[in-house]
């Protein structure tokens, strides 16, 4: 199914990108069976920055290895639902939470659970690309770096398998040793990738990760997540309706920090059952 | 005033126009109102008066400081010039007379107008102003004349020449003296007067000769001798202790012996080196050069004591060129004498060197690991901001608080409980419990702390939410985080923060002189005794060197040179350290500039 992708004609015309990528949705999700469909399990979870909740009440399951789509207007929450399952909010003070998250039926919260392993298990990418200013190279192998690999061959592996794994590595194995600063800005966004997905984590947390590219970085990206979903579940926030439904095998709908549906992307984008979804994917309000 | 300027936008112009550009006349409109046609009001420039009052603050202050260095340079550099000698003739009709003769010579250094309280009616009636000005005269000798300097009413002075075989001499005491050469009495009584050929050469070997001895005699008594000495010292007070116990132990006996019998090996190796080192300072006397002042006086010196000699009015241009630069040299490596007031400045360089080092070195760690765990790790809330208040007040306290708390601390409650615990034989001479390069230090880090924790607190700010985030998100802790990106990533702006602290605390001169600043240092902090490093030594600083030669040395006068050129140094020390730290904070920022898209 990837046989005939061709990044160049796909950026420059994105409708037709859209209709095949419902196709692919449509096969990946008929396999949905073979998998664990409850990777990461949200339960009656609640969110508050101090005391305003920002989330209700959200119970869903994303499916190992597949695609799942946050989208929503901004404010709605997704970002929040998103940076909370690797407890990246705990840097903020005054939160708290009711409900659980899990991830392989075991909570995030579980007190002896160190929320370094945790974060371990889960890559991330971020919408602003955020390289370190370190070389190319060492920027992948940070996460090992800090988890006490520091085996040469190991390192040398790892960078490879993670650029090629990212798209990335034609372009950059002839200047590894430079600066990660001079790279362009979709380069860079997908060595976030690299470096997120060096550490062979179980899930892969996207947050906004076109947002600052521009079409033709975007469609490497999309491209990318297209094939990193073989390996990793992927959860993934957008603004854009067109984006979710392209790379995602199920999207949820956020309005308000309560989940107002979720379902088959082909369902959410073709036939919502609720009016609010339609209002949204739409274009109506948001 | 800038409120009208736009009151005579006209409303009917863009029409006139073409109307193809129809928008853009009408942005041309706004932009320029008057440039669009013949109006015939006047429009006033648009007002930028404050551009010519902020950039008239930057020029005064930059006009200060541009005065303020060129006047140091001119007066600090120009010391080292050699100038002619002249010899002053003074009329005979004048009263002016120099211990009786009516002749004077020296170095003209000043010519100005004579307070008006100190001249006559009849020189204020004068039709000549050159009887109204007045000369300074440096003549040196002040073994003969009681006076280096002198003052001269210009209108007195009938002629002025410059004597091609007169002599300047620096010599080890007295300071200059300027003469002109009779002869040279050789130790084995021969004499070579000046007349004969021979006697510049030998007068040259000569001074080589002692100059090489004084060399000689310095390494003997300095190092040999005070090498021996430190031992001696550490050994005498082990004799001491034995000495104070009463009952002693078969095994303290035999130590005691031991002590004693190296006592009396350095003794032995001590007499020939002080005794070699005598014969040295003997020889030094044998020849002598005499000479005759300028009233006619003979006078004579030995030739050990001198320290160099130049013809001043039979130097060339790159005579005087050499000359000078020799000079600089001599003064940067050499050791002050006299009070201070001649010879070199170096152990007041090398002391503010080290001190400023070893206040880096202590400051640095302390004020960053202070920042990060005000930044990075304290839960940010009212007491971590008053805590921040008190910090940035802290930098502005006085900074002889500072000294007296130095004093206070460290070097009576620190230093004292050291000299109890380690030194207690050589009690009650403090050992560490007086001021010292370490104290002194540790003080002026102290003061300049607060500088280093804003700096970093603030670069450490300056480091992106995303790249914590991310390296988080990567599964490190938060100090492997801080460890390896964000403190990388600060290095420049910590930096800065210690260029601050440095250029503040190599220059500050009130608290040293409570914790360990002294006029003149025996011994230098660092040197090649064991244990190189002698962090409890007294020490020599330039700011203090400028306060003790300008403000406190008999003849002020004299030492005003040296001043200058002293502060010169200071200010090119502080640029050095300055420059050094800013060339590794331009390193780091290349290596860590964040890019941008």
């Amino acid at each position: 199914m990837t046989a005939n992708r061709d990044t160049p004609t796909r950026a420059a015309a994105p409708n037709d990108v859209q209709q095949r990528r419902v196709a692919v949705s449509r096969s990946a999700a008929a396999t949905l069976e073979g998998v664990n469909a409850q990777h990461i399990q949200v339960k009656d979870y609640s969110f508050f920055y101090g005391p305003t909740q920002v989330l209700f009440d959200l119970t869903m399951d994303f499916p190992e290895r597949h695609v799942t789509a946050l989208i929503g207007p901004s404010g709605c929450g997704k970002s929040t639902l998103l940076r909370n399952i690797n407890r990246m909010n705990d840097l903020i003070d005054g939160i708290s939470h009711q409900g659980d998250i899990q991830i392989d039926g075991s909570s995030i919260y579980d007190p002896y659970l160190e929320v370094i392993s945790l974060r371990k298990r889960i890559g991330m990418v971020f919408q602003k690309s955020n390289p370190f200013p370190k070389s190319i190279y060492e920027n992948i192998v940070y996460s090992l770096r800090v988890a006490g690999r520091n085996k040469k061959s190991e390192l040398d592996e790892t960078v490879e398998t993670s650029l090629k794994a990212a798209a990335l590595w034609d372009e950059v194995k002839d200047r590894l040793q430079e600066s990660a600063f001079s790279l362009s800005g979709g380069q860079m966004q997908r060595l976030c990738i690299a470096r997120a997905i060096a550490n062979r984590p179980e899930i892969l947390l996207m947050d906004e990760p076109c947002s600052a590219l521009d079409p033709i970085a975007t469609g490497k990206i999309e491209d990318l997540i297209h094939d990193l979903k073989k390996e990793y579940t992927i959860i993934i926030v957008t603004h854009n309706m067109q984006q979710a439904a392209r790379v995602s095998d199920k999207t949820a709908f956020l309005y308000m920090g309560q989940l107002i549906e979720y379902d088959e992307t082909e369902k959410i984008f073709m036939k919502p059952s609720e009016a609010q979804t339609e209002a949204y994917v739409s274009g109506r309000f948001g | 005033m800038f409120g009208v300027q736009y009151s005579v936008t006209p409303t009917t112009e863009h029409r006139t126009l073409n109307t193809e550009y129809g928008l853009m006349s009408t942005v041309l409109k706004q932009e320029k109102p008057s440039s669009l046609k013949g109006e015939n009001t006047p429009v006033k420039p648009v007002g930028e008066t404050y551009v010519w009052v902020t950039a008239m603050g930057l020029a005064i202050g930059l006009a200060m400081i541009l005065f303020l260095l060129a006047l140091i340079l001119y007066n600090g550099i120009g010391v080292f010039w050699p100038r002619h000698v002249a010899l002053i003739e003074f009329a005979e009709e004048s009263d002016t007379r120099f211990h009786g003769g009516t002749r004077a010579l020296g170095v003209v250094v000043l010519e100005q107008e004579r307070d008006v309280r100190d001249l006559t009616p009849e020189q204020i009636a004068s039709p000549h102003a050159v009887d109204r000005r007045e000369k300074q005269l440096f003549m040196g000798n002040r073994d003969a004349f009681g006076q280096a300097f002198a003052f001269f009413g210009a209108g007195d002075i009938a002629n002025i020449t410059y004597p091609r075989h007169v002599i300047r001499a620096e010599r080890m005491e007295w300071g200059d003296a300027i003469f002109f050469p009779l002869r040279i009495e050789r130790g084995d009584g021969r004499t070579v007067s000046a007349d004969d050929p021979e006697f510049e050469p030998l007068l040259r070997r000569l001074t080589d000769e002692a100059v090489a001895r004084r060399k000689e005699i310095n390494r003997i008594e300095r190092f040999q001798i005070g090498r021996i000495n430190l031992q001696m010292r550490d050994l005498e007070l082990e004799d001491r202790f034995f000495q104070r116990i009463e009952t002693l132990t078969e095994g303290d006996e035999q130590a005691w012996a031991r002590v004693r019998e190296r006592i009396e090996v350095l003794q032995a190796q001590y007499d020939p080196l002080a005794e070699r080192a005598g014969a040295l300072r003997e020889r030094q006397r044998a020849d002598t050069l005499v000479y005759e002042v300028v009233t006619g006086q003979e006078r004579q010196m030995p030739i050990g004591e001198l320290v160099g000699y130049y013809y001043p009015n039979q130097l060339s241009v790159i005579g005087k060129t050499r000359l000078f630069f020799a000079q600089i040299w001599h003064f940067l490596s050499g050791h002050p004498r006299e009070a201070n007031t001649e010879g070199g400045i170096f152990p007041a360089i090398f002391g503010t060197f080290v001190m400023t080092l070893i206040m880096s070195i202590a400051v640095m760690p302390f004020g960053v690991m202070a920042a990060i765990y005000l930044r990075e790790y304290a839960r940010q809330g009212p007491f971590v901001r008053s805590v921040r208040i008190a910090i940035n007040n802290l930098a502005g306290v006085p900074s002889i608080v500072f000294g007296i708390f130095g004093l206070g601390f460290f070097v009576y409650f620190v230093g004292g409980s050291i000299d109890r615990m380690f030194y207690d034989n050589a009690l009650p001479t403090p050992t560490f419990g007086t001021g010292g390069i370490l104290w002194a230090s540790l003080t002026l880090a102290l003061m300049t702390v607060p500088v280093v924790i804003v700096a970093t607190e603030e670069a450490l700010a300056a480091v992106s939410r995303g790249v914590r985030e991310g390296s988080l998100a990567c599964g490190a802790s938060k100090w492997q985080t801080i460890q390896h990106l964000v403190l990388p990533a600060s290095a420049p702006g910590i930096l800065t923060g210690l260029v601050l602290a440095m250029a503040r605390g190599a220059g500050e001169v009130a608290p040293l002189m409570l914790v360990g600043v002294v006029a003149l240092a025996p011994n230098l902090p660092i040197d090649g005794m064991f244990p190189f490093i002698h962090l409890e030594r007294k020490f020599m600083h330039l700011g203090f060197h400028i306060y003790d030669l300008g403000f406190q040395s008999p003849d002020s006068e004299a030492a005003k040179p040296m001043v200058f050129a002293t502060t010169l140094v200071l200010i090119l020390v502080v640029v050095v350290l300055n420059l050094a730290a800013i060339m590794i904070r331009n390193h780091l920022k290349k290596k860590y500039a964040a890019g941008t898209f």
